[in-house]
């Protein structure tokens, strides 16, 4: 089997690619999807406010995926559901399986990776304790609650501010379960600032920061948590350690890109992100493979997904194999700034470049300095950033043909 | 009263403020939605509801539904019940009325995922 542009999952960043994709003229494109449906993690998040800058419409969930969906069903490119991808070679062998054509392996000119991410969980946490039912991460509970229709608890308490431990705050409470509090190990909340207002305050829950869950207890089922205040190291004070009566706990921890196929492709990861390293295209060190969505960094909002995606997808479409690959700027995490994506920019480029990048912690007012080597190329203040919410800083084409081999972004709370 | 506008991700920390003479001032937003937000707030808070609905005979055992509109805060628990006493039956495509006229609102509750029948 052979295609043009072979997309690895099947969520909003592989719909967009595989679109774009075809709209830039890829010929034979298809999308390798192991669940049943197209959409990924969007059919499970029913709630509003997918699609304010996408659609400039406000959507839930399923609804900014059908949008995908129904152009994909006006198209030709061919869509492979309950299937999983074993493996990618760094030819761009693509190894799948699935129960109607068996074993196969396609042979792509190109290939993007849009295999999402996935939740921490307890484990990743080393959480002391008993391991009884009732402890879960917040995303699976919401594909409990919202897929299957069961809920999973009554009291319930949720480690983590994050948007899915605040989004399922609000669920759990308009299923009649009673949530305790979100515990969050930080000082501020990891999700957006809407959330905490929509999901918290609307239902009365209270967020407690710098907290932890330390203890875990109960037999069969979780019967109680303790819960302590951590010192400016994140440590638990001991003195400060209380019970808490719950019969689930749900994490919302983190997530992680979902990258074991392309590490067996050698595909360098950025250790910040876990996700690849890419250029301005979303080409990753091995050429003709592209990354996007959350499997190249974890986004806030789904509509920036979209866009990424829609990058790799075109220029996985125009990718030639035989044409010489181009030398790289490099674009450098500065003071304040976590990371950065894309990490490089090809000499070559010719466009405006969005770069996007998280910041390391709250900074009001903030003044964001790019610099081209080390003369400044752009400057910009805004009043609040926060680690929980990504920045965008677009640099014009001749502005980033002023820097020879680098870009860096710092951020400062003066001037 | 100090709020954080939902209108978008940005979420403004607004204050409101309450003249004497009735007029209500909205400071720190920076966008038109954010001030309207802020007065609706004050004057008279709504809200979206979502839940899912269980279906007979369809592809997927629950629909995903909404309100087509906010509904005042003080409704969504009440429209959250009756939400959830509904079932319906497949096939349902996005934007089908679920429930008419929810508690006899102008809002209705509409499917907001395609189900096919089996």
């Amino acid at each position: 089997m052979k295609y043009d542009v072979v997309v690895i999952g099947g969520g909003p960043a592989g719909l967009a690619a595989a679109l774009a994709a075809r709209e830039k003229g890829a010929k034979k494109v298809v999308i390798l999807e192991r669940d049943r449906h197209l959409g990924g993690i969007l059919q499970q998040c029913i709630h509003n406010g997918f699609g304010l800058h996408y659609f400039g419409e406000e959507l839930t969930g399923p609804e900014y995926a059908q949008l995908f969906i129904n152009q994909l069903k006006d198209s030709d490119i061919e869509v492979k559901l309950e299937t999983m991808v074993l493996s990618v070679t760094k030819h761009k062998e693509v190894v799948a399986v699935n129960v109607v054509d068996g074993y196969f392996v396609i042979q792509a000119n190109a290939i993007v990776l849009a295999m999402g991410c996935r939740e921490r969980t307890r484990g990743a946490l080393n959480i002391a304790g008993t391991r009884p039912a009732g402890v879960m991460p917040a995303g699976s509970a919401q594909y409990i609650v919202n897929m299957m229709g069961h809920v999973p608890g009554r009291e319930v308490v949720i480690l983590g501010s994050g948007d899915i431990g605040l989004i399922m705050a609000r669920r759990m409470a308009w299923e009649g379960a009673h949530v305790k509090m979100v515990v969050e190990l930080m000082s501020y909340s990891g999700g957006l600032a809407r959330n905490v207002a929509q999901c918290l305050d609307d239902n009365d829950i209270p967020l407690v920061f710098n907290h932890t869950v330390v203890e875990i207890h109960g037999h069969d089922r979780l019967e109680g948590i303790t819960i302590a205040k951590v010192d400016e190291n994140r440590k638990p004070i001991e003195k400060t350690f209380e019970y808490v009566a719950c019969d689930t706990l749900l994490l919302s921890v983190g997530l992680i890109p979902e990258n074991e196929i392309s590490i067996e492709a050698e595909v360098m990861l950025d250790p910040i992100t876990k996700g690849a390293i890419v250029d301005e295209t979303r080409q990753t060190n091995i050429s003709g493979i592209f990354a996007c969505g959350n499997v190249l960094h974890v986004h806030d909002l789904v509509d920036n997904v979209s866009v990424e995606s829609e990058i790799a997808g075109e220029y996985a479409a125009i990718f030639n194999k035989d044409e010489e690959q181009s030398k790289h700027i490099k674009i450098i995490p500065s003071e304040g700034v976590r990371y950065c994506v894309p990490q490089m920019i090809r000499q070559d480029n010719k466009k405006d470049v969005d770069i996007y990048f998280r910041v390391e912690d709250i900074i009001k007012p903030a003044f964001i300095n790019i610099d081209a080597d080390s003369m400044s190329i752009k400057k910009k203040k805004k009043r609040i950033v926060t680690p929980g919410e990504m920045e965008k800083m677009t640099v014009k084409a001749d502005e980033i043909s002023k820097a020879s081999d680098r870009i860096t972004i710092s951020i400062k709370g003066k001037q | 009263m100090n709020i954080i506008c939902t209108s978008c991700p940005v979420g403004c920390r607004m204050t409101i403020i309450e003249n004497n003479d009735g007029s209500i001032e909205v400071d720190g937003n920076v966008c038109k939605r954010g001030e309207k937000y802020a007065i609706d707030e004050f004057s008279d808070p709504k809200r979206m509801v979502t839940s899912s609905i269980f279906v007979d005979g369809g592809n997927h055992v629950l629909v995903s539904v909404k309100t087509d509109n906010p509904i005042q805060k003080g409704l969504v628990n009440k429209a959250f019940a009756q939400i959830k006493k509904m079932r319906v039956k497949a096939p349902i495509n996005i934007g089908d009325i679920i429930i008419d006229h929810i508690l006899g609102t102008d809002v209705n509750v509409v499917a907001t995922r395609k189900i096919s029948a089996l």
